[in-house]
């Protein structure tokens, strides 16, 4: 039984002769390092996945015992801003991928253009969610403020790809649409007839507003982690330019990747589900 | 281990079979499939996703390890959703008739 | 970095050591070292475990009268507290972030934690969430009792519920933080010859928790988020009056607190492993199945949650799934009790303080393991849930089970962490004390319970009054064990005799470095070549407690290399 080598290792000691700027005391090689910081992201993005899981499961437990309010609540948001929104974040996923490319090969004037795309294409992820948060305000679907249903006031909403474009580049006018901010509140609605309406179903409402806390809570946290990646796409941009990445060392970009893509494949998720309740005629 | 650098092919490549999938399942959600409209939408959702994870997070190209722990993050969220759902399906079961 | 870190075998009163390696507050709250920071932890979460247990005491002041000494609005907040405390400061922390902490990097061979900086950060995250939950407690204290059942706590309670959901959701970073750093740790950093069945069962125990904690806590954390929203936007998430499903709360809540028991005893079982072999001299008998068995305890325990929920509106169908697989998740348990024992068997006993708790955790174990069988019986549970005997149960699980584990490998390790030895008499004594006083507390709990005390009343009929004194007289002699145990560890800070690197001739890692250890904890990276728990024989051992064999180095040993930059 021998307790302890007093020789060292020689590969090792070949290792430490060498060792790379960036290697961290406690490791032993850069291969090392690069795959804890893979096998510990990973395993934050497990937390994640129960993290958003909590949420899923509240979606699915209310689904199946209000799935009519679910659709009448789904067929409000606006699958065309869903659809757009989807496109530019897979789009940003594809930046974010090209950006890792141009890491791994040692370009990084590219990673840095790339790094930038993604933050465009996040920022104008973001600025529709707020097109489209703000459009549930104006038609107090907010679960939390005055909420009422049916729709006492319905926002201007782009009913095709092009709409919506033109919308987004603040061009509505364009097709004769004003912003939805700029709809005056219609006087409300006929009271009789929208207790009647409700009367048939009093407790539709509740859970309309049921599927809406849903609906804000998790695309809520996933805006909330866009929000967060974006400052850390900022910290990424300025330490490249600054050169501290290189083809030995670019674990924070790949890494950062991973998280990304990883907001990325909640949104697939959350569209799919939030967006796409019934909504065949 | 080394590391394995994925070809911008792929990449673009995977990136319209996403935007493919994105018009197919809005596509789809327009026909009235009656119950199989949410199953189709998982479906194509679950295609996206693991394109994703398998090229731009290079999961195909990385240890089985991680593909365990990925696994393994899938798999637990379906124990929860499965055992919760379990009780709500299986509640009406039990009706008390005097 | 200094380049030269003392020399490793010797008694650890030449060299430079972790503790004597930067002076000042400062070095110390900035600290990347794993075993400062386990220090820290070590620090502070004794801190919560004095306040949960002066909250315990509390507690068992006021029903030693049938009328309450308290005003039951008081009472509901006191049990609360110690709840709070106790689960979320102490238990999970305790053993994993202080022995686990200090003991991980070390036993496997490595230099630190793989994320040094996240370690520190999640020490702060603890003192965060820990300062917003003694805000609370502070400013007025929480009546919802420690599982925050809603709507009560979204909708009806007046007290402090969002702050200490606050802290909650922080500290559930904290331990999150942790078990990261022990899964990539064990995954990467293994020293060459540190293969997965050389690992000492302490890091297998810890490895299952690490997976349960990554899996389980972010759960916890989005059902406190909830919690909070649907108090402060009354949006109907859990709430009967709007849709919402309370039941829907109890399954998210359970799906993480459940499996917070393991991530409570599954450490302590760890601890256990280690004293049991080493206090016997002994290779664990069944090493496979005990550290497989933590493996199958870690994922037993997420299938089990909805036995919390028997008395709830949750299917009858699936509760008896749930029974069914309750009781399955007492055969990983048994196999490590079975294989405890039987690594006693004709082992080299001795009867030193670890070894008194690890019999401890043995006996009080097996009784509250015994009677969580009776709560998981779906029949019997309607009779037992919410009485005492529920209580008791699970107190000889976290108080018997872990809290022994914890001092135990407190005991075990205390001279490698400050390099100064306890005064064994006295830690023998409180160790005693501490089993008379525990039983004779939650003994009486059981019987209680089954008579039909229902948990969280302030008051009770008086033909109970007998037991409930008897529970308090065992409450206050628990208690002065306790105070013998922190006093005599402080005393020996500066009065205990120097620790030799292998007082008991164990041969983990952590043996074969000074106590207390070096920085970086090896002068040079260790080659392992044995298995684990391969002992020599007594006979072999030199002054220093390494076994002299021939081809080991008798001398000690000083690398030229010192630590590399």
């Amino acid at each position: 039984m021998a307790l302890i080598e007093t020789e060292r290792d020689p590969a090792r000691v070949e290792m430490h002769s060498h060792r790379h700027p960036r290697l961290v005391h406690h490791f032993e090689s850069m291969e090392q390092q690069r795959e804890a910081g893979t096998l510990g992201m990973w395993w934050f993005l497990l937390t994640e996945i129960m993290f958003f899981g909590g949420m899923f499961l509240a979606y699915t437990v209310y689904r199946h015992l209000y799935f009519d309010a679910f659709a009448a609540g789904s067929n409000v948001l606006n699958i065309w801003w869903g659809t757009f929104n989807t496109m530019v974040l897979i789009g940003s996923s594809l930046t974010m991928a090209l950006a890792v490319f141009h890491a791994q090969t040692g370009n990084p004037r590219k990673v840095v253009i790339f790094l930038l795309a993604t933050i465009v294409l996040g920022s104008v992820f973001l600025r529709v969610k707020y097109i489209e948060y703000n459009d549930k305000f104006v038609e107090h679907v907010f679960p939390a403020g005055d909420f009422r249903w049916p729709i006492v006031n319905e926002s201007v909403r782009p009913n095709n790809i092009g709409d919506l474009l033109l919308m987004l580049v603040g061009a509505e006018h364009l097709n004769g649409a004003g912003p939805a901010e700029a709809v005056p509140e219609k006087p409300a609605i006929n009271n009789a007839s929208q207790t009647a309406e409700q009367a048939a179903d009093p407790l539709m409402a509740g859970h309309v507003r049921m599927f809406f806390w849903i609906y804000f809570a998790m695309t809520g946290f996933h805006a909330l982690h866009m929000i967060i990646g974006i400052g850390i796409l900022l910290v990424l941009i300025v330490q490249t330019r600054r050169g501290k990445f290189s083809k030995e060392y670019h674990s924070y970009i790949e890494l950062f990747g991973l998280y990304w893509h990883f907001v990325d494949i909640v949104w697939i998720f959350l569209f799919a589900l939030l967006y796409l309740i019934d909504r065949h005629p | 281990m080394s590391e394995h650098i994925v070809s911008k092919k792929t990449y673009y490549t995977v990136f319209f079979a996403l935007m493919l999938g994105t018009a197919l399942t809005v596509a789809a959600a327009f026909v009235n499939l009656h119950s199989f409209n949410i199953v189709v939408a998982l479906l194509i959702a679950g295609v996206k996703a693991t394109l994703v994870i398998f090229f731009f997070m290079h999961v195909k190209y990385s240890s089985r390890l991680t593909k365990l722990w990925v696994a393994v993050g899938f798999i637990w969220l379906f124990l929860m959703l499965a055992i919760t759902m379990t009780d709500y399906l299986s509640r009406a079961w039990l009706t008390y008739k005097p | 970095m200094p380049s030269e870190i003392g020399a490793v075998h010797t008694n650890g009163d030449g060299g430079l050591n972790y503790l004597n390696n930067g002076h000042g507050l400062r070095s110390w709250l900035l600290t990347k070292d794993h075993k400062r920071i386990a220090i820290l932890y070590l620090i502070t979460v004794s801190i919560f475990f004095v306040i949960g247990g002066v909250f315990a005491l509390l507690i068992r002041i006021n029903l030693l009268s049938p009328s309450g000494l308290f005003e039951p609005d008081t009472y509901n907040r006191l049990f609360t507290a110690h709840g709070v405390i106790m689960v979320f400061f102490f238990l999970v922390p305790a053993v994993p972030a202080i022995l686990g902490n200090f003991l991980l990097p070390i036993m496997i061979g490595a230099k630190d934690l793989a994320f040094p900086k996240i370690n520190l950060l999640s020490w702060y995250c603890y003192i965060v969430g820990a300062c917003f939950g003694l805000v609370a407690i502070i400013a007025g204290g929480v009546d919802t009792g420690w599982t925050f059942y809603t709507p009560y706590s979204t909708s009806f309670s007046n007290s402090n519920v969002l702050l200490v959901g606050i802290g909650i959701f922080i500290v559930g970073f904290s331990s999150i933080l942790t078990g990261l750093n022990f899964i990539v740790t064990v995954h990467t950093m293994r020293a060459p010859g540190m293969t997965w069945f050389r690992l000492p069962l302490f890091i297998w125990a810890h490895y299952a928790t690490a997976l349960v904690i990554m899996l389980a806590t972010p759960v916890l954390a989005i059902t406190v988020a909830l919690m909070a929203i649907e108090r402060v936007a009354h949006v109907g998430i859990f709430d009967p009056s709007m849709g919402g499903d309370p039941v829907l709360f109890q399954h998210m809540f359970w799906f993480y607190s459940h499996p917070a028991v393991y991530i409570m005893v599954l450490p302590a079982m760890g601890v256990v492993s280690e004293l049991i072999a080493n206090m016997s001299r002994k290779n664990i008998f069944g090493y496979k199945f005990v550290a497989m068995s933590s493996l199958a305890i870690a994922v037993f325990g997420f299938l089990v949650w909805g036995h919390h929920l028997f008395v709830s509106t949750q299917s009858v169908y699936l509760g008896l799934i749930f029974s069914f697989l309750s009781y399955a998740v007492a055969i990983p348990s048994a196999i490590k009790v079975f294989n405890w024992t039987a690594t006693l068997f004709k082992g080299s006993i001795s009867y030193d303080t670890p070894m008194l708790y690890g019999l401890g955790f043995i006996g009080l174990f097996l009784i509250g393991g015994m009677t969580g069988l009776f709560t998981a019986a779906l029949g019997l549970d309607v009779h037992i849930t919410d009485t005492y005997f529920v209580i008791a149960h699970f107190h000889y699980v976290m108080v018997g089970g872990s809290l022994m584990g914890f001092l135990g490998g407190l005991h075990l390790w205390w001279g490698k962490m400050t390099g100064r030895n306890y005064p064994e008499y006295w830690a023998r004594a409180a160790a005693v004390i501490q089993f008379v006083g525990f039983n004779l507390t939650f003994f009486p709990q059981f019987l209680l319970g089954y008579l039909g005390m229902p948990r969280r009343y302030a008051s009770y009929p008086p033909e109970f009054q007998l037991l409930h004194v008897l529970s308090t007289a065992g409450a206050t002699i628990l208690g002065i064990g306790m105070l013998m145990t922190i006093s005599y560890f402080i005393w020996s800070l500066k009065n205990g005799t120097r620790a030799t690197p292998n007082p008991w001739g164990a041969s983990g890692l952590e043996w074969h470095t000074s106590s207390p250890p070096p920085t970086e904890n090896f002068l040079t990276t260790p080659i392992v070549t044995w298995e684990a728990y391969e002992f020599a024989p007594m006979e072999t051992m030199d002054v220093l407690g390494y076994p002299g064999e021939p081809h080991t180095p008798a001398q000690p040993v000083h690398s030229e290399h010192g630590t590399e930059d």
